[in-house]
């Protein structure tokens, strides 16, 4: 059954038109890892990135004009494609990358550019953050980044200039460790995730302070109003209804910026360019899962096919079987699939709001597809997934939600929740910045870890869905100590205002978060937010712990979904200025953002 | 690399943990930095602590002294860890070069979350008719600024055949004060038919509880006049297109202002609902009704000029913002 034309037929009617231009425009094939896939019989087609391999190379940051919608809109790329080139490095190898700004005069996205090696490990003078590591990279100049890279796996990198990272300055980062890896395939390939809108990324941030619920076409209404009283009784509804109404929000607020605005596409392309990875049945086809996306959370499924996990954010982990797996943004699963029995499956990656969706194809020729499955139902916000008192409203909205049973949360692995108080079920304290304060619309009250929850719109669908704590890194906590302290931080935000801030407290108005060169600290997260927020550090590994506080996970950009605390070792053990941000791109811009700064004492 | 550096790396390296012992009052005498195994749960240690309430942002570390440790009584070899595990493996002393790369020079550059943004809603611009009469009406607000200070504007009035009858513009600086509170001070300037009016005002607006966008302002003009404004809007969803927007504002004054028709007291409250549709976010074409009606002396004013106490419109118009 390799290709039901019918489904077919229905996926096309139901995109629009512009969108079904924008797949024409953009028709790409195969990018398997070209000349380094271990059978490399396939080869670039149009439209694919380059793949540079080797220690040295010439980058180029420009204005390329693409067309994924029926418009030419200006993308920033690097040496012209969207994404950038598939970098391949060594471990252990020194590389050098010289770019360059070839910004046209005049261009949405200029003046400077910067590239920022996601979760790369390196001196911060190299980390290409303007105003800490450097000064960015001027029109018409270059920077020479250089340094030893001292680790392996699937990374990506990104411009940390402006609104650059919306307008397409992305790209894939894949180091080939020194060491046998722990598993086996026969093909390798980059599966990129992107968000790309025709907007200039700027009128786009202006237009989310204006109104920041613009693209949620699906707040409750008097239909729902009627429905759920008919389903819930009237006072269990006019309970919820008030529960929202008090705090000014909406259950159905799940992502600023979707699909509304939004072309979601895979390596640079749109389901209706049908990305293709080509396989022969029986083999072992690696993919390497980036969200290179800037406002945008993936659910990303191959219906038929089960995915093994073996690699989060580059680190090797215990291979775990999944059908299913969250990308927040910035993160990167390297998975194994072993497709067999059918020419063509859907790769089909859907944004956690169930607004839209882009699909590739793992096929044996070119030209497949494979049916592609309906969005999932539109889950809603409970009040308990902000870590709010259950008694308030909110049992009712989760009665018929998704399956959600709270009496599956495993109270029991909150103890030992390191810095938590669990002797008593004690509410949230919450700092004194955050009091009072104009930018933070919400604290929340009973946070937990909730490492083993697959997330909002996920719970009891069927699929076994990847979850923090199935995720555990293959190797022991490589640093070994117990943190030294404790630093509890705190993600705060005003939703209407459009404002977002650490502890209340926006980037501009901060202090440096200062750790002394050597420590082990412990980073504990509390969420007081409606929404998730992936928290990125540069320079040195998030080592997220489990819920009895022990090392399980390393990783570089940390998932803090609604009503979590959650808590990570660092290794201060890089000097330097470094960034600290959330990698929603709109979240960052508006100033959850802090420096943290490692330094000796003298 | 002075020998003075490499002692200070060191000192760090091997201080952190009793430091933070310290910092907490504990006496610091001298617990080495454990390994703990991994199969423990080291955070128990931590569990008495509520790090919450502390500020960390606040604590000046580098005012500790690490000098005052006495580095002889810890056990350093204890420092080393499992099999298998490069745990506690000592950072290199940084050289040179190394903290060259670290903290290289670089210039001030933008700091996010200092954007300045504006925003326009002419909420109201629209056709009304009420017995047999016809003119044209309008209300409009903005802002320019930051999250939290703001230059905000508003505007409302009412024209027959293109001629202004009665206007106020306001222009106010407005500061949050609370989530969904801010606080405004400024200017409002009245205009039309008979005198303009100059007054001085500070008030309040914001989003209550349930969505109900709300504000109230008092001025103070000249001939110790004084006036109180003060509207509720909400809107309805029939639908995420179909909007009925629900709105009153009432106006009170201290003394009477016989010129322009207005009595002390309460004196008028207008009410009405617009049915919109959003054709986009941007913009909406409504159509509603709209009721003004006055009170008190104001109320005497204009049955005294023949006029009547109330008025019922009909109103079709469009609502824009960018
Ligand atoms: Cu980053």
């Amino acid at each position: 059954m390799s290709i039901d034309y019918s489904a077919l037929r229905g996926e096309i009617a139901s995109l629009s038109r512009r969108r079904f231009v924008q797949g024409l425009a953009v028709a790409g094939a195969i990018a398997p890892l070209g000349a380094w896939s271990k059978t490399p019989w396939a080869l670039r087609a149009n439209g694919q990135p380059e793949i540079l391999s080797g220690t040295d190379f010439s980058l180029s940051v420009s204005e390329t004009w693409l067309n994924y919608t029926g418009r030419r809109r200006p993308a920033v790329t690097v040496n012209g494609s969207l994404p950038g080139p598939v970098l391949r490095w060594k471990e252990g190898s020194t590389v050098s990358l010289l770019v360059r700004n070839d910004l046209p005069r005049g261009s949405i996205h200029g003046p400077d550019t910067s590239i920022h090696w996601h979760g790369i490990l390196l001196p911060a003078n190299m980390d290409g953050v303007p105003g800490m590591s450097f000064d960015g990279i001027r029109p018409g100049e270059s920077y020479l980044y250089r340094f030893k890279v001292n680790q392996s796996g699937t990374y990506w990198y990104h411009s940390h200039s402006g609104f650059q990272e919306q307008g397409g300055q992305y790209g894939a980062l894949i180091i080939d460790p020194l060491e046998p890896e722990p598993f086996d395939y026969d093909r390798d390939y980059v599966v990129f995730f992107s968000d790309w809108t025709d907007m200039d990324p700027a009128k786009l941030f202006a237009r989310l302070k204006k109104m920041s619920s613009h693209d949620n076409h699906h707040q409750r209404t008097v239909a729902d109003f009627l429905r759920d009283v008919e389903k819930n009784g009237a006072n269990a509804t006019l309970e919820d209804r008030k529960a929202w109404g008090r705090m000014r929000m909406t259950p159905t607020d799940l992502s600023d910026v979707n699909a509304e605005t939004y072309t979601y596409l895979v390596n640079g392309t749109t389901s209706l360019g049908n990305w293709t990875a080509l396989f022969k049945p029986g083999e072992k086809v690696r993919l390497r899962l980036i969200n290179g996306s800037a406002m945008t959370y993936f659910d990303v499924r191959i219906p038929g096919l089960k995915m093994t996990v073996v690699a989060a954010d580059g680190q090797y982990v215990h291979p775990v079987t999944v059908e299913e797996i969250r990308l927040a943004a910035a993160e990167t699963f390297d998975v194994i699939v072993e497709p067999a029995g059918q020419d063509a499956y859907t790769l089909f990656a859907q944004d956690s709001a169930r607004t839209g969706w882009v699909s590739a194809t793992l096929a044996v020729r070119e030209g497949l597809r494979a049916p592609v499955p309906p969005l999932d139902p539109r889950p809603l916000l409970t009040m308990a997934d902000m870590g709010h008192d259950h008694g308030m409203g909110g049992q009712d909205a989760m009665a018929g939600h998704a399956g959600h049973d709270m009496s599956g949360h495993d109270m029991s692995s909150m103890s030992g929740m390191a810095g938590m108080d669990h002797g008593a079920m004690s509410m949230q304290s919450h700092p004194k910045t955050e009091h009072n304060n104009p930018l933070v619309d919400m604290q929340t009250m009973m946070p937990m870890p909730r490492l083993d929850d697959p997330g909002i719109g996920l719970r009891g669908n069927g699929r076994k869905v990847a979850t923090y704590a199935d995720l555990k890194s293959r190797f022991d906590d490589p640093d070994g100590r117990d943190p030294g302290r404790t630093i509890e931080l705190h993600l705060t935000g005003h939703m209407e205002k459009f404002a977002w801030s650490f502890d209340g407290v926006k980037f501009a108005q901060s202090e440096p978060l200062k750790l002394n060169y050597g420590e082990r600290v412990r980073i504990v997260l509390v969420n007081d937010t409606m929404m998730s927020h992936p928290i990125h550090l540069h320079g040195m590994w998030s080592d997220l712990e489990d819920a009895h506080g022990n090392f399980h996970l390393r990783k570089h950009t940390v998932d803090m979904p609604p009503g979590t605390k959650r808590s990570y070792r660092v290794r201060a053990d890089a000097l330097g200025r470094w960034a600290y941000h959330c990698h929603l791109f709109f979240h960052m811009e508006s100033g959850m953002f802090r420096e943290v700064k490692v330094e000796a004492q003298s | 690399m002075s020998t003075k550096r490499l002692v200070a790396a060191l000192t760090v390296f091997f201080c952190v943990a009793p430091a933070w012992a310290q910092h907490q009052g504990h006496d610091m005498h001298m617990a080495p930095a454990k390994k703990a195994p991994a199969k423990t749960a080291p955070a128990k240690k931590a569990s008495s602590m509520d790090h919450s309430q502390m500020d960390h942002s606040q604590m000046d570390y580098s005012k500790m002294d690490y000098s005052k440790m006495d580095h002889s009584k810890m056990d350093h070899s204890k420092m080393d860890d499992a099999p298998g595990n490069t745990a506690g493996a000592p950072v290199p002393v940084p050289t040179e070069a190394d903290l060259a790369a670290a903290f290289p020079p670089v210039h001030a550059h933008h700091l996010h979350g200092t954007s300045i943004q504006s925003y326009t809603l002419i909420d109201r611009f629209e056709v009304q008719h009420g017995d047999g009469v016809s003119r044209q009406a309008w209300e409009a607000s903005g802002w320019i600024g930051g999250d939290v200070q703001k230059l905000t504007w508003r505007t409302e009035g009412h024209a027959h055949d293109g001629k202004v009858e009665r206007a106020s513009a306001e222009l106010f600086y407005s500061r949050g004060i609370r989530p969904w509170w801010d606080v405004v001070a400024g200017v409002r300037h009245d205009f039309g038919q008979g005198p303009s009016r100059q007054w001085v005002g500070v008030g309040i607006q914001g989003l209550a509880p349930y969505k109900f966008e709300v504000n109230a302002t008092l001025y103070v003009g000249d001939q110790s006049r004084t006036a109180l404004r003060a509207g509720v809007e909400y809107d309805t969803l029939l639908t995420n297109r179909w909007i009925l927007q629900w709105h009153a504002e009432a106006n009170a004054y201290g003394k009477d202002d016989l010129s322009l028709g207005i009595g002390s007291g309460l004196s008028n409250i207008e009410a009405g609902a617009r049915l919109r549709y959003e054709i986009d976010r941007k913009f909406a074409p409504y159509i509603g009704v709209d009721h003004d009606h006055a009170f008190g002396r104001t109320a005497d004013v204009r049955k005294a000029a023949g006029g009547k106490v109330g008025d019922t419109r009909v109103v079709a118009g469009i609502r824009v913002w960018f």
